[in-house]
């Protein structure tokens, strides 16, 4: 909860200080003084600061985000509409991350003698490299400019009710999220693996008489989960907002390019109601990632909730 | 579309012999769908849906006309046509104006239209509250009347030769709406049906509506923050056409290729240096004259817009009756420049700053600006500013030496009548002559007023008016029918055709 309230403290700071009115976004040039000053009556923003913080911590008290200064659309209803565009996609790449990077991370260090260890481990690190948004504009040039196989961008007006359509719209950014983090995924898997190859435990499973792939499937995975899977909590929060970037690029409307429009136009009900709602789904997330880790490792389930590793 | 069919299909069997099967699609498709979905690229989405409170140009764009009708219309080719004023009647004087309202016109909603719902849109503008920025052109409007529910009267305090310009982007509203920024309640041939906030707005023909039916069923404006993205989806077909492209290398992919039609028409979108003229040095005429001489327009255009666009010597465009070629004023010639500065006092030049808006052709203006002023001594300092921080910093506070701006409205020469606007540029015989030119009683009188006034802004070097952007709209090949000219960044839609 203290870490709301802090959060909450210096977002309001923190767009206080940026210059600029959120009232300029409700005026155009030919206005005159007294019209500005009206916009600025409207949106509050003539307020004293510490007025204009009661009245945020206030609404905020009562979970109440209120009304978008530039559309006056309230706030929560425009932040439910950009989730089910980025949580999908978040989910989709993250899905096909985890299920990309786990075994490959794994083969990596069983098999890196092989020609295919060796470039699985060239490649992710390539992969780390490359900037987000090269990918998206590679992908855009040669399956949807040159092939013409999916859209190069937008999401259908009719949203999920043209689901076949909607799906289309997803599939070269999904894939462009899960390079990306399937690259680093794979550095993590890969290391906590070799962290496994070189435990005591494992040795004695095979002293014990077990094959390496036994001892590595019914022990070692199990291990080198742990860690793994808080990574993975913070990989699925970042890319929530994240997204941002390849949202840009496909013109998507979710939650990251809900963000960075209210940002340019000072619209702060939006830019606190979207940093609100993600802080609440980084802290679900992470508390999940808790959960599993309790379940798989017992030693944990000793501590407190919420002192996990 | 059934009844044309044996006849194309001729055509389509001799086509496919000759040429590649992907041209079969549209050899087909000779005769437009009446039904058809319109989709428009577009990089400018309304902030919300009322153009009185801040929503910015793409609601003209989606709305103007096909959501909304004033009681007059701007057409394409820059004329005023009456709307759903089917006659108009004034006074001797020019004080009364007497609007006849058209018969048999519904809302949206299916509310019928009277005047009450015209005085209610009027007033809606004109209002101590309103933030439209069009209120001050419509402040001579002493009181509306409505005598019968078909007739309107709009008395004036003065005479206002632009009245009926003025009134046609005043959208007549249903007075019993009440929420205009998410929703809308007009009379247009089409009505809103979705609006996908950050992606898309989706409007559908009206079947009510009086007039003329539109040749497509639906129109979807497709919204982007980059004009690549909106290239590419108009070379992927996922949109028909794009409203108005931003850059000319983006051009070459479409000119060359037969699936698509590039069209040029005339914009009201100027490029300027604009000094703050009320502090020094800009306060004297030689300085301001100077600087216009010191820096190369046409070098300017061509950077940012290779063959497109047009110079101007001020700040109207050839469209408008009152434009006189001035681009010999103050043309470039960097030694008479420096000439000039050691008049004004500046044998050594001096230094300022230049408020960038941060977004293009902005950035790339100033640098040139920079490189082409050093060579008469004079120092540019770039302050890179978002659209938000100028409004504050520029537009309110005047707190800025000299800022670069685009202008898009159309007819916006009455700024510089305005000495507290924010270039405050203050001469009294300027002012003097645009308030004549309202006053006028013909609209050639009104012209000659303004030419005059025009003329001497562009010898005053008021503000520094490098181009008028062109006006570019690329459309697939069997898409027809749209507007050129963008004027007030309006599109109307109604006669798009799409051949499928």
């Amino acid at each position: 909860m203290l870490s709301v309230v802090i959060a909450a403290v210096i977002l309001f700071v923190l767009l206080r200080l940026l210059p600029g009115d959120p009232a300029n976004a409700l005026v155009s040039v030919g206005a005159d003084a007294a019209q500005i000053e009206a916009a600025r009556k409207q949106v509050g923003s003539d307020l004293p600061l510490y007025e204009q913080f009661l009245r945020f911590a206030g609404s905020l008290a009562r979970f109440d985000l209120g009304n978008s200064f530039v559309s006056s659309a309230p706030v929560l209803d425009e932040i439910g509409k950009r989730l089910i565009v980025t949580v999908p996609l978040t989910l989709m790449a993250f899905v096909f991350s985890v299920a990309i990077s786990v075994p490959l991370g794994i083969l990596s260090v069983v098999r890196q003698n092989r020609w295919y260890g060796a470039l699985i481990s060239v490649v992710s690190q390539l992969g780390i490299a490359v900037p987000v948004f090269w990918i998206g504009i590679l992908l855009v040039t040669v399956f949807a400019v040159n092939l013409r196989l999916f859209p190069s961008g937008g999401f259908p007006s009719r949203g999920w009710q043209a689901p076949g359509a909607a799906f289309q719209a997803l599939v070269l950014p999904v894939v462009t999220i899960t390079v990306v983090m399937s690259a680093s995924l794979i550095r993590y898997v890969r290391s906590a693996t070799q962290d496994v190859l070189g435990s005591d435990y494992l040795r004695t499973a095979r002293a014990l008489g077990a094959t390496f792939s036994h001892a590595l499937i019914r022990h070692g995975i199990r291990n080198g989960a742990v860690p793994v899977i808080s990574v993975l909590g913070i990989e699925l929060a970042s890319t929530l907002l994240g997204a941002v970037v390849v949202e840009r690029v496909f013109a998507l409307p979710g939650l990251g390019s809900m963000l960075l429009l209210g940002i340019e136009q000072r619209d702060y009900p939006n830019v606190q109601g979207v940093l609100f709602v993600s802080t609440l789904l980084v802290l679900l997330v992470g508390f999940a990632a808790d959960l599993i880790q309790r379940s798989i490792d017992p030693r944990l389930r000793s501590r407190g909730v919420g002192g996990g590793a | 579309m059934s009844a044309s069919k044996p006849r194309n299909s001729g055509l389509a069997a001799g086509l496919a012999v000759a040429l590649a099967a992907s041209v079969i699609g549209p050899a087909l498709a000779a005769e437009s769908d009446p039904d058809a979905t319109i989709n428009i690229g577009s990089l400018y989405e309304p902030q919300n849906l009322d153009n009185t409170a801040g929503a910015g140009q793409g609601i003209n764009e989606a709305f103007n006309g096909n959501v909304y009708e004033a009681l007059f219309r701007l057409t394409d080719a820059g004329t005023v046509e009456p709307s759903l004023a089917k006659d108009t009647k004034v006074s001797e004087d020019g004080l009364t104006y007497t609007f006849a309202l058209q018969p048999g016109v519904t809302f949206h909603s299916g509310a019928p239209l009277t005047s009450k719902d015209v005085k209610f849109s009027i007033e809606r503008v004109t209002a101590e509250a309103s933030k439209s920025s069009r209120k001050n052109s419509l402040k001579t409007i002493a009181s509306v009347e409505t005598p019968d529910d078909a007739t309107v009267v709009v008395k004036l305090a003065s005479r206002s030769i632009s009245l009926p310009y003025n009134l046609s982007y005043v959208w007549i509203a249903n007075d019993e709406a009440t929420d205009f920024q998410a929703k809308e309640d007009g009379t247009g041939p089409y009505a809103l049906q979705e609006w996908r906030r950050g992606s898309s707005l989706a409007i559908a023909r009206f079947d009510k509506y009086w007039g003329e039916k539109p040749k497509n069923g639906e129109v979807v404006f497709q919204y982007f923050t980059e004009a690549t993205a909106l290239n590419n989806a108009l070379l992927t077909g996922s949109v028909d056409i794009i409203t108005s492209v931003q850059s000319p290398d983006s051009l070459a992919q479409f000119k060359d290729n037969p699936e698509f039609t590039v069209s040029e028409g005339q914009s009201t979108t100027k490029l300027l240096l604009a000094y703050n003229d009320r502090v020094a040095p800009f306060d004297n005429v030689k300085v301001r004259k100077a600087l216009a001489r010191a820096i190369d327009d046409g070098k300017l255009l061509k950077a940012v817009w290779g063959d497109y666009g047009t110079l101007i010597g001020s700040f109207v465009p050839p469209t408008d009756a009152w434009y006189a070629d001035l681009t010999k004023v103050d043309a470039y010639d960097p030694e008479s420049a420096k000439a000039l500065l050691k008049e004004a006092g500046y044998p050594d030049g001096f230094t300022f700053t230049i408020d960038t808006p941060n977004y293009d052709p902005h950035p790339i203006a100033a640098q040139f600006i920079q490189s082409e002023l050093a060579k008469i001594g004079v120092k540019v300092q770039i302050n890179v500013i978002t659209a938000n921080e100028w409004y504050t910093k520029v537009y309110k506070a005047h707190d800025f030496q000299a800022t670069l701006q685009e202008h898009v409205n159309h007819r916006d020469i009455v700024f510089y009548g305005n000495p507290d606007f924010y270039w405050g540029y203050n001469n009294p015989k300027v002012i003097d002559l645009i308030k004549q030119a309202e006053s006028s009683g013909t609209e050639a009188e009104q012209a000659e007023k303004l030419k005059e006034a025009n003329t001497i802004i562009a010898e005053d070097a008021a503000s520094n008016w490098f181009y008028l952007y062109p006006q570019i709209v690329v459309s697939k090949a069997s898409v027809n029918g749209y507007p050129l000219n963008g004027l007030n960044s309006q599109f109307f839609a109604y006669g798009i055709t799409k051949a499928e």
